[in-house]
């Protein structure tokens, strides 16, 4: 069988986020990493490509620097990697990339296409289920278990207060929870060959059945009207009592005074 | 796209097993703020298995009008039936916005609607105003502003970034909007709602899942997003069993224990729980962080809080930055003597 898993780079927010002495992000100073629910909808399909037998290709859309991802993903076992890169497809939206790796993946056979969930940096959750929309695929979201079974998907799909096991006949798209699982390591040899390995890049004349409408900055029905690192909400009091009776008459005194107990 | 065509704020108001999701009635305040500044009408969108008797209660929260959508095919959420049936309710009235829960449910069905309607969607919305695009004119081009226009401002990159976004050129305007971060109405006891029913064909295809099994996680904890008062444990708690004196702190006060993902994350308590990005956004009356350092995945989802207080052991914690009383000190002294400090002090009311 075949899987196509999307991935992203993202810069890092988990390890500290860096500020610049004004206060914004230093973006430059984050980690580039491979979005985490990503990886976890890889580690799914490499672990149906031990199992069963499958073909692997991770794919991206982004800036060439995006390799980075494409390459780890060779080196933990996928085994094509493509990157779509055109300047026309900058300050897409959701509505904008979902239409562009559609138009992409357009070009390949496939059974099943994961996702991750949502990108730490949009942390939409949007893109999976719009690529499905627009390529005629049932969606499963949230999955926290896929199997293959014949030519069905069953996906544990998670709710707030309940999951649903669902099954659906192939092709179809799944999106993937971090919790999924953990995913592998690289492996030395699978460096050594990802270093060498050839990365297909493709462009806008790669998309198939895409208006240019409905690309990049202009085809994205969403603008930003205003962005702003987040101004927080100011320190109030801090003591540090000699003891935890001092502590303990403080709260009380405050509580009591704005009229909680 | 003629634009003008498009009239009326319109809500998604979720139900799992025929009960009203809280969401719903709070997209119902603030659709009917929305609204009243545009001059237009709310409306509610029901839809399910004999889902009617719940019209109501949706306008007794604000609803001028409810859509209902009902069929057997629709008895359990799947993507493929309610985005048709959302997707054809857009089609047919032409809101001019259309409002959906940021829920594990509407995050699966807003952007699968979005694209079969083609336009475009904003997620997790925090705050939703109605004004001009852009929001300064161009100089030269002040006839090209736009006015009117739905303003979708929303955290992203981890809570660290907020952008304000709109949507000119298509309609409807659709946002997902956080849980918890709108408010409800006084509901209008006895209101009668306006139902319009709409009647559908919902033939399953390739695109219909099938439902082998649900599981309901067993829970007899109060949603946190509905307490007054939240006691919250982070790892600085230091064990699954020293949580109780934070259950004895919340049971003296009326409140309820929550806790950090680092919590969830080492199995010490359940998701549900959980207050932050990843999980719930709270805003309770009065927020207890104990032992809870304060990245800002936390502080994103409780510094809606009216009061903070704050009990970390070390003092450069970034919690102390949200907190209105921060006490550095030990939580394994102070809290259980602030449980007992409490009931005193009830006690003599």
């Amino acid at each position: 069988m075949k899987i196509i898993v999307c991935i992203k780079q993202v810069p890092d927010t988990k390890g500290g986020v860096k500020f610049n002495p004004d206060g914004t992000l230093d973006r430059g100073a984050m980690l580039a990493i491979m979005n985490p629910d990503d990886k976890a909808g890889l580690e799914a399909a490499l672990r149906i490509k031990d199992t069963m037998g499958a073909e692997v290709t991770a794919i991206t859309m982004g800036l060439p620097k995006a390799t980075d991802v494409l390459r780890e993903a060779l080196a933990m076992g996928a085994d094509k990697a493509i990157l779509v890169t055109d300047r026309v497809l900058g300050g897409a939206d959701t509505w904008a990339t979902s239409t562009t790796l559609a138009g992409a993946i357009r070009n390949l056979e496939y059974d099943l296409i994961i996702t991750g969930r949502q990108a730490i940096d949009g942390d939409t959750a949007q893109v999976g289920p719009q690529i499905a929309e627009h390529l005629g695929l049932p969606v499963i979201s949230y999955a926290e278990a896929i199997e293959v079974k014949g030519d069905k998907v069953c996906v544990k799909r998670m709710y707030d207060d309940r999951h649903h096991m669902l099954e659906v006949k192939m092709p179809c798209l799944v999106t993937a929870l971090a919790e999924l699982n953990d995913p592998r390591y690289m492996t030395p040899g699978g460096i050594f060959d990802a270093c060498a390995a050839e990365i297909t890049t493709w462009g806008r004349a790669d998309l198939i059945d895409v208006k240019d409408s409905d690309l990049g900055l202009k085809g994205s029905p969403t603008k930003i009207a205003k962005a702003s690192d987040k101004v927080r909400k100011g320190a109030g009091e801090k003591v540090t009592p000699d003891s935890a009776e001092d502590a303990v008459a403080y709260i009380v005194g405050k509580l009591t005074e704005k009229h909680v107990i | 796209m003629n634009l003008a065509e498009y009239k009326g704020v319109y809500v998604y108001a979720e139900q799992v097993d025929n009960v009203i999701s809280g969401i719903a009635y709070e997209l119902l305040g603030k659709g009917k703020e929305l609204a009243a500044k545009l001059n237009e009408e709310v409306t509610a969108v029901l839809v399910g298995a004999d889902v009617k008797g719940l019209a109501d209660s949706l306008a007794e929260y604000g609803a001028d009008k409810v859509i209902v959508v009902e069929d057997p095919e629709l008895k359990e959420y799947r993507t493929e039936p309610y985005a048709h049936a959302l997707a054809s309710v857009i089609n047919e009235y032409k809101p001019d916005i259309f409002l959906v829960g940021a829920t594990a449910i509407g995050r699966d069905l807003a952007p699968t609607v979005s694209a079969r309607v083609a336009t475009g969607l904003t997620a997790d919305c925090t705050v939703l105003e109605i004004g001009d695009f852009p929001i300064v004119a161009l100089p030269g081009k002040e006839d090209e502003q736009k006015h009117n226009q739905l303003l979708m401002t929303r955290p992203a990159f981890g809570g660290n970034t907020i952008a304000t976004i709109a949507c000119p050129d298509h309609r409807p305007q659709m946002a997902t909007v956080r849980p918890g971060v709108m408010q409800k109405i006084e509901p209008i006891a006895g209101a009668k709602a306006n139902i319009i029913e709409m009647k559908l064909e919902f033939v399953p295809n390739n695109r219909y899942v099938e439902i082998k099994e649900i599981v309901k996680a067993v829970s007899d904890t109060v949603d946190i997003m509905d307490a007054k008062i939240l006691v919250s444990g982070g790892r600085g708690v230091g064990s699954p069993e020293n949580f109780k004196i934070l259950e004895d702190l919340a049971e003296a006060l009326g409140g309820t224990v929550s806790c950090s993902r680092a919590v969830v994350d080492s199995g010490w308590k359940p998701r549900d729980l959980q207050v932050g990005q990843t999980g719930k956004t709270v805003r309770p009356n009065l927020y207890i962080a104990c032992g809870i350092s304060g990245a800002i995945q936390h502080t994103a989802g409780m510094e809606e809080a009216d009061i903070i207080v704050a009990i970390n052991k070390d003092e450069d914690a970034p919690i102390f930055d949200v907190a209105d009383f921060g006490v550095v000190g030990d939580l394994n002294k102070i809290v259980p003597q602030l449980t007992e400090a409490i009931k005193a002090a009830k006690a003599n009311k």
